[in-house]
């Protein structure tokens, strides 16, 4: 059972991405461009999210445990670090550069963009090496 | 632009956050994409099944949108392919020294205010926001 609900939020997640505007980086870029013409469009999507998430999941953590798992799985990280600060800042970048950030550039993958798949298949390699390197960073 | 330009993408947000609360509710996990593929990647026992799903259903959701509205799927702005591969490799590296990206820190973490989340998001904007205005004065 958990694997379907799993499944179903993977597809509600990707319908919401695509409506949202956030597969067109375009978009992206308008909206990072803060000192061009600036596109408010993706805070009205963060803004939505936050919104229904924040009024859900109060809710949702307020029970002991999920439905289909025995526990929540929140990250135990609390403190303010380097690591964070440097790897935000860094992922900052590749989102400037290409107005894809990793959730839209797996859903536009259907599209076959040229440069997106290039991005995708870059993102992921990236991804495996560092953890084979480096392990899981959710394990720090 | 006008009000009603704002309507989709804030519905679409709500979707997000919708399907962002459908997997902490039932599934106890944090919808962050950059997580998820990490945690594919990486040999984890048990795990193997709520990933490859919530995978599953993210690309099976573009297949479905891109045949009911392709318009979603608009290219007008590209990097060059070489500079595409570059922003690839920056974004996975970031988002793992850094423990998320704008799905794990812009909505599930802002959305239990957690403070590494505020600070992550920032700072993604940020650097985010000088990398274009950077390309655009190199255009």
């Amino acid at each position: 059972m958990g694997n379907v609900t799993a499944f179903i939020a993977g597809l509600l997640f990707a319908v919401g991405l695509a409506l949202a505007g956030m597969t067109q980086p375009a978009k992206i870029i308008g909206f990072l461009d803060f000192f061009g013409r600036w596109d408010p469009s993706l805070m009205a999507v963060m803004a939505g999210a936050i919104a229904a998430h924040v009024f859900f999941a109060r809710r949702a953590l307020r029970v002991e445990r999920p439905l289909f798992a025995e526990r929540f799985d929140l990250t135990p990280l609390r403190h303010l670090d380097a690591r964070l600060i440097a790897g935000s800042a860094i992922f900052g970048v590749g989102w400037g550069i290409s107005g894809l950030c990793p959730g839209p550039a797996l859903v536009a993958l259907v599209a076959r963009t040229p440069t997106t798949v290039a991005f995708a298949a870059a993102m992921v390699a990236a991804i495996a090496v560092y953890r084979a390197v480096l392990g899981d960073p959710a394990a720090a | 632009m006008t009000l009603s330009d704002l309507v989709l993408p804030a519905i679409g947000g709500v979707l997000i956050g919708t399907a962002a609360t459908v997997l902490l509710m039932m599934n106890g996990r944090v919808a962050g994409i950059s997580g998820i593929v990490g945690g594919l990647l990486t040999e984890q026992k048990g795990q193997r099944g709520w990933l490859g799903s919530f995978l599953g259903g993210l690309l099976l959701g573009g297949v479905a949108m891109y045949l009911v509205r392709p318009s979603a799927f608009t290219v007008e702005y590209a990097p060059s392919l070489p500079l595409a591969i570059v922003a690839g490799l920056i974004v996975g590296v970031g988002t793992q020294l850094g423990n998320g990206c704008t799905s794990g820190h812009g909505v599930c973490g802002i959305s239990r205010f957690s403070t590494r989340s505020i600070v992550a998001t920032i700072t993604f904007i940020a650097t985010g926001a000088i990398t274009v205005a950077l390309m655009r004065s190199l255009r």
